[in-house]
């Protein structure tokens, strides 16, 4: 479903500031994974999150969704294959606009915008049941502006919204870090029902070692702009934190351990 | 008392002309409230309006064709302006001011090198005029041409048509692409396009209000547009701090805008009548009062603690 086929990326190349934050990154998905992505900081996870998603152009290398090279598109026109989710809940709803308008653009990616009307009566009955599934009231605040929701509503509605369109993969950035422990827990239970649900190709990046463990089929560890362990079925399922943590060491090469990392 | 007489006779004229600059302070608004664009292009393209439309009459056009293609060359200095912003790279604020530079040759071109072009009431058959106020109130005109009126309705047709616009699919995305430029792209939407098409409307509008100007003023003049970036912040300012809590809905808001360009004209005219003031000052006053409304949200947020002006976050920048 994803083939990401050794991109490279450096960031303020040719200056003292340079970060070679991508190096020789290959990675392919199987249609219905759903694989957690862990590592230290500054590991590439988040620029490789938005490599794929197309926020700025690679050195080189290739990127294919679905057999389909996107390495070149811009970051609007790959959105038809992609859903994501940011880390900052601010960031993926428009925070003036209506609840419903939100979704209506949402339900409207990758097609093109006419002058049609941009949210019709028969969206808004399926609008409403797809929030009531998240179980946060939001189906009664439909014409509320999404400015006035918390946080986790926030990223619970945006997780939605990209998920109204089938993608073709959805891209999740640390989409519970900002989030309060209970409600990071319901965002993550809301994630495992829409993925299961729509059987989903999902990437996941999160610090907790726990959720990485506990969620999809496969875990991933990057270390300076490449993976480094890739793990899936049984020996992911019967993996433990500890067992993790020593991957890290090896991998890279030392004993030091990311205070990030631990942070679980 | 003669003042405040003088006042009551000019209110008329004020009401006519601030229901002109209001077409204009809409204009404004679509990009600096729902693009998030303070956008300098309009004192060029305010005049490019009126200079385009007095050439276009003399050149023996009908009025609704020479209004029409005002609008048009306005739409295309909008243009110009998203150009050098989505495609060059340059930051919004700087692509308008070069816009506006340039503007000032090409407009000086299109009234071939002259400063200014006459558009008598005498000569043509105009939508707007300050001789046909004065007729109505002789009683040598029906009440229908009255300035005030025709501009009302002008102004009524246009909140409707971008009422319409900005709920379709197209209109939405333009409101999101100002509202969080990251949300748009990520939903697909082309965010440089639709800050093309929002310049254009805005300054088509610009356009079309220097037109109707120019036809109220019989003439048109190189220097017209000076200062319409600040009159159209006020109006906007203006409006939404008398209306902000009783108007919900996008047609209402942009009709405060323009209720807001009806107040600035009226209160510039008591200042003008009512005391010595040399009316030179004007700018400056002006200049002064929109910079003082546009501090109080920032103070707010700043020294009051609890305000909704507080920790608000600029995503999507």
């Amino acid at each position: 479903m994803l083939e990401i086929r050794s991109i490279n990326k450096t960031f303020n190349a040719g200056t003292v500031n340079a970060k070679h934050a991508l190096k020789d990154l290959s990675l392919t998905l199987n249609d219905g994974d759903f694989v957690t992505v862990i590592g230290g900081n500054g590991a590439g996870k988040s620029t490789m999150l938005n490599a794929i998603a197309g926020v700025f152009p690679v050195d080189s290398g290739e990127i294919l969704i679905d057999g389909m090279d996107v390495t070149h598109l811009p970051e609007y026109k790959r959105a038809q294959y992609i859903g994501r989710v940011f880390q900052d809940p601010m960031m993926g709803t428009a925070a003036t606009m209506q609840i419903e308008e939100n979704m209506a653009l949402a339900a409207r990616r990758g097609k093109p915008r006419t002058l049609r009307a941009g949210i019709t009566k028969g969206e808004r009955a399926g609008y409403k049941e797809a929030l009531a599934e998240l179980g946060l009231g939001l189906e009664d605040r439909m014409t509320s502006k999404v400015g006035l929701l918390s946080g986790g509503q926030r990223q619970a509605l945006t997780l939605l919204m990209a998920t109204l369109q089938r993608p073709k993969l959805l891209l999740l950035d640390e989409h519970t870090a900002a989030l309060d422990p209970k409600t990071a827990q319901k965002v993550l239970e809301a994630t495992d029902r829409i993925v299961s649900q729509n059987k989903l190709t999902t990437v996941m990046i999160t610090h907790n070692m726990r959720d990485a463990i506990a969620h999809g089929n496969r875990l991933i560890m990057m270390y300076d702009g490449h993976v480094v362990v890739d793990v899936s079925g049984e020996e992911k399922k019967n993996l433990t934190v500890e067992q993790l943590l020593n991957l890290f060491s090896k991998a890279s090469g030392s004993d030091e351990v990311s205070d990030k990392l631990v942070l679980s | 008392m003669s003042r405040f007489v003088s006042f009551v006779n000019a209110l008329p004229g004020a009401a006519s002309q601030g229901l002109i600059w209001g077409i204009m302070a809409i204009g404004v608004f679509i990009t600096y409230k729902l693009l998030d664009i303070a956008d300098l292009t309009v004192d060029g393209s305010f005049c490019t309006g009126g200079a385009t439309c007095a050439v276009l009459m003399a050149a023996g056009f009908d009025i609704g064709t020479a209004m029409a293609i005002a609008f048009m060359v306005g739409a295309a200095t909008g243009l110009v302006t998203g150009f050098f912003h989505t495609f060059c790279g340059i930051p919004a604020i700087l692509s308008g001011i070069l816009t506006q530079l340039g503007l000032w040759s090409i407009n000086l071109a299109i009234m071939g090198m002259k400063a200014n072009t006459p558009l008598s009431v005498k000569n043509y058959d105009l939508l707007v005029s300050l001789r046909y106020l004065q007729d109505v109130q002789k009683g040598t005109r029906p009440f229908y041409q009255h300035p005030i009126f025709v501009v009302a309705v002008v102004t009524i047709v246009v909140i409707a048509i971008l009422y319409w616009f900005f709920g379709t699919e197209l209109g939405a995305s333009i409101r999101a692409t100002g509202a969080n430029g990251n949300m748009a792209r990520a939903q697909g939407i082309n965010t440089d396009r639709n800050k093309v098409i929002g310049l254009m409307i805005s300054n088509g509008l610009v356009a079309f209000s220097g037109a109707l100007l120019a036809q109220y003023n019989s003439f048109a003049d190189i220097n017209m547009g000076r200062g319409a970036i600040v009159i159209g912040l006020a109006a906007i300012i203006i409006g939404d701090v008398l209306f902000s809590k009783i108007f919900r809905n996008f047609a209402l808001k942009l009709l405060a805008v323009s209720i807001g360009a009806i107040i600035y004209y009226v209160v510039i005219q008591a200042v003008v009548s009512l005391s010595d003031m040399d009316s030179n000052y004007l700018k400056l006053i002006s200049a002064l009062i929109v910079a003082l409304f546009l501090s109080v949200p920032y103070w707010k947020g700043k020294y009051i603690h609890g305000t909704k002006g507080f920790g608000k976050t600029k995503a999507g920048k």
